[in-house]
């Protein structure tokens, strides 16, 4: 098999790589999104400790 | 035992209880799906029938167990908070919903993908179909209920409601394309069946992918969680003190 043929598909390419890319993008965005919002929640405790010894 | 489940389900040490499961699930869902893909898309011989386009039951049917099996976590989680008044169920519960969103999403987004070329068409209103969809509600429904509510544990309780009424769909779902006639085709994989209806050199790459949906769901399950405590306890000492260890 080369590999214009794995990427035809038989000519279903559009329907096999757009489901592959779709779960690609959903998975890693699902995986990504809680290593930053990981990252902002302590940056935001940071902030709220560093003006709780202001005052 | 019941002291050790207590014990867990203080908010603190379930947040370090996840931190150490966490590497137990991420490095093997990496593993499996770099074998599930290649297995899949290379390895595995194409549909007399479908040809390559049957590949997308890769992803497809791994991702419509997922938006069952996490459905069911979340329930149980939700049902846990409202009996035992628990806070690690509850951000279990919570957890769960965007992510049973995605693999919901994924599922009717795939099997759409897949129907336009075998069937002629992106979308029916059939009973499989319609059902996939009501869970996709469901989930955005739950998420939407839950911000909603600016006291946590008002918000739980609600929450947790809407997640066991919603419980009934899951069956309707599961058997809809025994109970009613469909386009989607019949369970192609069948638990306690000898004689599987796919052959083996099929079967198998799928069966790794399925694992590999389920570690990639404990890992951001985890992740999540662990996230939502953080939030959840930030006035208190020991996230501040986790703060200084980063």
């Amino acid at each position: 098999m080369t590999l214009s043929e794995f990427l035809y598909m038989d000519g279903y390419y559009l329907y096999v790589w757009a489901s592959y890319g779709l779960a690609l993008v959903v998975m890693l965005a699902q995986f990504i999104n809680p290593i930053r919002r990981k990252r902002q929640l302590l940056k935001q405790l940071g902030r709220k400790k560093r003006r709780g010894q202001r005052t | 035992m019941l002291q050790a489940i207590t014990k867990l389900a203080s908010l603190k040490n379930f947040y370090f209880f996840c931190g150490k499961l966490l590497p137990w699930f991420a490095w093997p869902t990496l593993i499996l799906m770099i074998v599930g893909l290649y297995w899949g898309l290379v390895e595995a011989p194409a549909d007399y029938q479908q040809k390559d386009s049957y590949r997308i039951i890769y992803i497809h049917v791994p991702a419509a167990w997922m938006s069952l099996f996490v459905y069911m976590v979340m329930a149980t989680s939700a049902a846990a908070s409202l009996i035992w008044k628990t806070k690690a169920s509850e951000v279990v519960a919570n957890s769960c919903a965007p992510i049973g969103a995605a693999f919901t999403f994924l599922a009717l987004a795939t099997g759409s993908l897949w129907g336009k070329p075998m069937w002629g068409t992106w979308w029916e209103w059939d009973a499989r179909l319609t059902s996939e969809l009501v869970l996709l509600f469901l989930y955005l429904g739950y998420m939407a209920l839950q911000s909603a509510f600016e006291d946590k544990r008002t918000a739980a309780r609600a929450t947790a409601i809407l997640a066991i009424v919603g419980v009934v769909n899951i069956p309707i779902i599961h058997y809809s394309v025994e109970w009613w006639f469909t386009l989607h085709q019949g369970p192609t994989v069948q638990v306690l069946q000898e004689k599987q209806a796919m052959d083996k050199s099929m079967l198998y790459p799928l069966m790794v992918m399925a694992t590999a949906f389920k570690t990639y769901f404990a890992t951001v399950l985890l992740m999540r969680s662990r996230n939502e405590i953080l939030e959840r306890e930030s006035h208190t000492k020991w996230v501040q003190e986790e703060r200084e260890h980063l």
